[in-house]
């Protein structure tokens, strides 16, 4: 019998959207089969538009910020302790770092968040959409991508209690 | 190193390296043999913990500064 590997995506900004995109990937292409259950900020995840993904350099106060381009001895430097918090306030900086992110990203030879999530797809893994926070937040089923299941914490534990791996993020 | 087909994953990072290979060994045979060369370093350790995994064979690793190439025999049952 295929290894279970059961993970609950709980986060909804970029870069948390890659540590179970990544994971549900590697497991099954190793032949595990896979769920990830999507909750609160987590169904961000399987909404049909991911550009709306952000990263917040002000809940990640230790985010190391260096520019993805220019000469090399301008990319070394951090710019993260630099600046000071509270200028993730001004409208348009997150933007402007997420931007930058993705970016860095880009020259790191790192798959975009849509290309690892259709590699999920395509390979089998198993998604599962919180449909109670999906009520709360007031998201409507045909919001999100096809082929996905609804459901709740009892389906979640079922599928987690069957599998050898389980990981909450 | 004899091969029978062979997947470039250079300049890829984690886990794309590990799906091009899972990817490239699919339409394959048993027992023949994969070359993938990748340079994202981690994926030394990454390439025998998915054989290990999977009961593919890890052949072969040529090592140089910046570059793993790997030979893969993809395992006879499927």
């Amino acid at each position: 019998m295929a290894k279970k590997l059961a993970l609950i995506a709980s986060k909804g900004s970029l870069d948390w959207a890659y540590p179970p995109f990544i994971l549900a990937s590697t497991g099954i292409a190793m032949g595990k089969e896979v769920t990830v259950f999507c909750t609160f900020y987590g169904l961000n995840l399987l909404l049909k538009d991911l550009s709306h993904l952000r990263i917040s350099p002000q809940g990640n106060p230790d985010m190391p910020m260096k520019m993805p381009f220019g000469p090399k001895w301008f990319q070394s430097i951090d710019f993260g302790p630099k600046i000071p918090n509270i200028i993730w306030n001004i409208p348009g900086f997150e933007l402007f770092a997420t931007k930058m992110m993705k970016k860095t990203f880009q020259n790191n030879g790192m798959a975009t968040i849509e290309e690892l999530r259709s590699i999920c797809v395509e390979m089998g893994v198993k998604f599962i959409a919180c449909e109670m926070t999906m009520g709360m937040f007031g998201f409507s089923r045909d919001e999100f991508i096809e082929g996905i299941e609804f459901a709740g914490a009892a389906t979640y534990l079922d599928v987690a209690q069957k599998s050898s791996q389980d990981l909450f993020i | 190193m004899k091969f029978d087909k062979e997947v470039d994953a250079r300049k890829l990072n984690c886990p794309l390296p590990i799906l091009r290979c899972k990817k490239g060994l699919s339409d394959m045979l048993g027992n023949q043999v994969l070359k993938i060369t990748a340079t994202d370093l981690g994926a030394e350790k990454d390439f025998a913990a998915f054989c290990s995994q999977t009961g593919h064979e890890l052949l072969n690793l040529d090592k140089t500064k910046n570059e793993l190439t790997f030979y893969i025999k993809k395992r006879a049952t499927d």
